[in-house]
């Protein structure tokens, strides 16, 4: 009884594979619009651009329930403590997209009031460039951060970074098991 | 993982916040349950009136917000509830905080539309045409008719793009979710509109001191007349939706109630003091641009709750269309922008064929026009009020001080006085009513 | 030169020079009456304003002339470091009068309107926020727009724009050496 023999029911893969192909196609955005950047990326929700194909339309309030920021709109620095302590909140895996100049990079507001990029204060994977971003930039910053999922390199540069923010956790240690048990004997019982 | 209550301490504004009711000053207190009946016409508040029939250790203060679905934007709410009732409400402001005051004084008066447009990013065009006609004023430049003309049209259709916007968020917020679909869609045909005109969906830096950066394209009557005509039916449908549903006008009438006397002095201006009953739009009270050439209504409510805010903003859209169509067929022809060397660059094809025309591009872009010294204030009527610009010039290529009056900002005072009595949920439906924008209230 | 003030709707009479509004000093400009007035005479005059009619302030903004001491002002009327600029408003006959009191900049104290207009509350608070200009008898005088312990007030002539020098990396791998 091989895998021949199965007539083709069956999709074989990496789990590893299956559970980024999961995560990549149903992020859910955390409400983090801000300024102008916001109003595009709610169109890019609404009926025309529709970020329902790509599992994203539910943009949940609670940063528990989220796992994708798209930091949409100017960081001023009262709102910096605000914007980090959010991303704080928000689960492993997580993601930050940077929409708009103003948010990569402090845009056209090189003053005293606004964070000159908010990689200053998470760490972003995609910045999407605009002022403000059409919809269609959102969606193609949306896909490429889809491709960086599928590859995996951004859970290995997590792992590095501690999470951006230099956490280091010592690995839980591995529970005991009585001496001459197999995990396949497991499974039978 | 850092502890919780280390970032709470390093984020308290302070002075900002509220306090509670034990902890504050009987007089703040009065203040704040009747300030404006402080006015000589109105009866003076007794200390007794207070109520204090409710125990100092039952209220609790609630903070809802920078970042909430529901507040349009990062505006901060500090709530001293007595369960779900509402006692006190403290708006804290400035988390948008820009610095676009500071920023306008470091940019030419070419470039200053780029900084004034991001303010109201909802009615861009609104604040590029009261910082264009502040400019003028100082400068003494006489616009064409065609420029005046575009100008209004512009922004008529803003107007309808922003209060489409109103609809839908006024509808996400008291759960009418399909409304968020529906306003995005009438939305993104404005936008479309607007994109063919000036080149962006938002944020356009089209009306800029002089007129406007080009003319309106080949066949635009017919685009704002099918805008015209697709628009109405739809309107017709959100009616259905929402004004004779019982859900929605629960929700809404009789809540955010705010009386005459209160909107006057708190200075709030465009539907939030319409729905109060206050006959006064800039429009018609102190024409500007055009619009005493052309005709429409001005529409005004009648309890001053949330409800009236609606059903006003949903009519200026009607009558927005309406003077929309009358422009169309009044547009005169001529020059979009004032022939003034000095002030509007040249066509680009002339920069190829004259030195003159390469040179005022040149000083044009560079160092910008100079502006004689003086002071003005000028306001137009947007989507959300009266918007002001004060504009001193020293004699300069940059402003030496622009300060933009936002309606949202002095339009948010009114929100203590609304929410007083009320339940959270009601809270929602009273902000979305006053329909802020933020980056008004930050600049 | 006549002035068909262009802000009065219907009317079209020529408006003559007003040499003062309530004992103050007043200017026509481009068909927009403008009061002077120092700190001491500010309350009065706006009291006197409001009962006269006008009942709606519109806007209330400090201006830092520090750096633009040629302005010119009526006789009698020293130029300060600060001005408090209000626009009030007459709904009922469609006039507006702008006021300019001059407020001297070491000891930034001016009255607060608060009790003629509690619309003035932010607006009073954002000039204390960004010019530092105090509002005597302002119910809750606090920083508005700016993180509370920020320090200094930004639109002041004497702070900086807050400018971070912007630094352009070379592509890698240039072309030319």
């Amino acid at each position: 009884m091989g895998i021949e023999q199965l007539n083709h029911n069956f999709l074989t893969g990496n789990l590893e594979n299956l559970v980024n192909w999961s995560r990549a196609r149903s992020m859910w955005p955390a409400t983090f619009g801000l300024a102008c950047c916001a109003i595009e990326m709610m169109a890019t929700g609404a009926a025309n651009y529709d970020l329902g194909r790509f599992g994203m339309e539910v943009f949940r309030a609670s940063p528990r329930q989220a796992d994708l920021m798209i930091v949409a709109g100017r960081v001023s620095q009262k709102m910096a403590p605000v914007l980090r302590q959010v991303y704080d909140q928000m689960m492993e895996p997580k993601w930050v997209i940077s929409m708009g100049v103003c948010a990569s990079s402090g845009g056209m507001f090189n003053n005293y009031a606004i964070v000159q990029g908010v990689d200053q204060i998470v760490p972003v994977d995609v910045y999407a460039p605009g002022c403000p971003p059409g919809p269609e930039t959102l969606i193609h910053a949306i896909l490429t951060l889809r491709t960086k999922i599928m590859d995996g390199e951004i859970v290995a540069r997590r792992a590095e970074t501690g999470a951006g923010a230099q956490l280091h956790l010592p690995p839980p240690a591995p529970k005991a098991r009585p001496a001459g048990d197999t995990p396949v004997k497991l499974l039978v019982r | 993982m850092t502890d919780v209550t280390d970032l709470n301490d390093d984020q308290t504004e302070g002075g900002q916040e509220l306090q509670l009711r034990a902890d504050t000053d009987p007089l703040e207190l009065l203040r704040e349950a009747g300030a404006v009946l402080r006015l000589p016409e109105g009866p003076a508040l007794d200390p007794a009136d207070i109520s204090t029939e409710v125990g100092e250790d039952e209220t609790m203060i609630i903070n809802m917000g920078p970042q909430h679905p529901s507040t349009h934007g990062v505006l901060r709410l500090m709530l001293e509830l007595d369960g779900e009732t509402i006692l006190r409400t403290k708006p804290v402001i400035g988390y948008l905080h820009t610095g676009m005051e500071k920023t306008a004084e470091d940019l030419t008066y070419v470039q200053g539309g780029t900084n004034v447009t991001r303010m109201d990013y909802l009615a861009p065009l609104f604040n590029e045409t009261v910082f264009s006609m502040a400019v003028e004023d100082l400068l003494g430049v006489e616009l064409p008719p065609r420029a005046v003309w575009i100008r209004m049209l512009l922004n008529e259709v803003n107007r309808v793009s922003s209060h489409l916007l109103f609809m839908a968020t006024n509808g996400l917020d008291l759960g009418a979710v399909s409304m968020m679909i529906y306003g995005w869609r009438e939305r993104e045909l404005v936008l479309a509109f607007l994109e063919k005109v000036t080149g962006l969906r938002m944020n356009h830096n089209f009306i800029r001191p002089g007129g406007t950066a080009a003319d309106l394209p080949a066949g635009w009557q017919d685009d704002v007349l099918e805008l015209c005509r697709v628009l109405p039916p739809r309107l017709d449908e959100y009616d259905v939706l929402l004004t004779g549903q019982p859900i929605f006008t629960e929700r809404t009438q009789g809540i955010g109630v705010l009386t005459k006397e209160q909107a006057i002095a708190l200075g709030a201006t465009g539907p939030v003091l319409r729905s109060t009953g206050v006959d006064w739009d800039l429009r018609r009270d102190q024409p500007y641009l055009a619009y005493d050439e052309v005709d429409f209504d001005v529409v005004i409510g009648t309890c001053g709750d949330a409800f009236d805010r609606y059903a006003i903003r949903l009519e200026e859209i009607r009558q927005s269309l309406h003077l929309m169509e009358q422009i169309v067929d009044l547009m005169p022809k001529g020059d979009y922008r004032a022939q003034d060397k000095k002030v509007t660059p040249p066509p680009r094809g002339r920069i190829d064929e004259s030195m003159e025309a390469l040179i005022h591009h040149f000083k044009l872009f560079t160092e910008g026009f100079k502006v004689p010294a003086g002071e003005t204030y000028v306001a137009i009527e947007s989507p959300r009020g009266e918007l002001g610009c004060y504009l001193v010039s020293d004699g300069g290529a940059k402003p030496y001080r622009m300060h933009i009056r936002g309606p949202s900002f002095v339009n948010l005072q009114t929100l203590p006085v609304m929410l007083r009595g009320g339940l959270v949920a009601d809270a929602v439906a009273a902000i979305s009513s006053i329909d802020p924008v933020m980056g008004d209230v930050d600049r | 030169m006549t002035d068909i003030a262009e802000v009065d709707g219907d009317e079209t009479t020529v408006e003559p020079e007003p040499p003062n509004v309530h004992g103050c000093p007043a200017e026509s400009v481009r068909g927009e009456t403008v009061v002077h007035v120092d700190v001491a005479a500010y309350e009065a005059l706006v009291k006197a304003l409001h009962d006269e009619g006008y009942t709606f302030c519109a806007d209330l903004c400090a201006v830092d002339h520090s750096a633009n001491p040629t302005r010119v002002l009526p006789d009698g009327l020293g130029p300060e470091r600060f001005e408090i600029v209000v626009t009030l408003r007459d709904m009922a006959q469609h006039r507006r009068v702008r006021i300019r009191c001059q407020v001297p900049g070491a000891a930034p104290t001016v009255p607060s309107l608060f009790g003629v207009y509690p619309g003035t509350e932010a607006m009073e608070r954002e000039a204390y926020d960004l010019f530092g200009v105090l509002f005597s008898g302002h119910p809750d005088l606090t920083r508005i727009l700016l993180p509370e312990g920020w320090e200094g007030h930004p639109l002041r002539k004497d702070y900086a724009h807050g400018k971070v020098p912007v630094q352009f990396k070379a592509p890698q791998g240039a072309r030319h050496a």
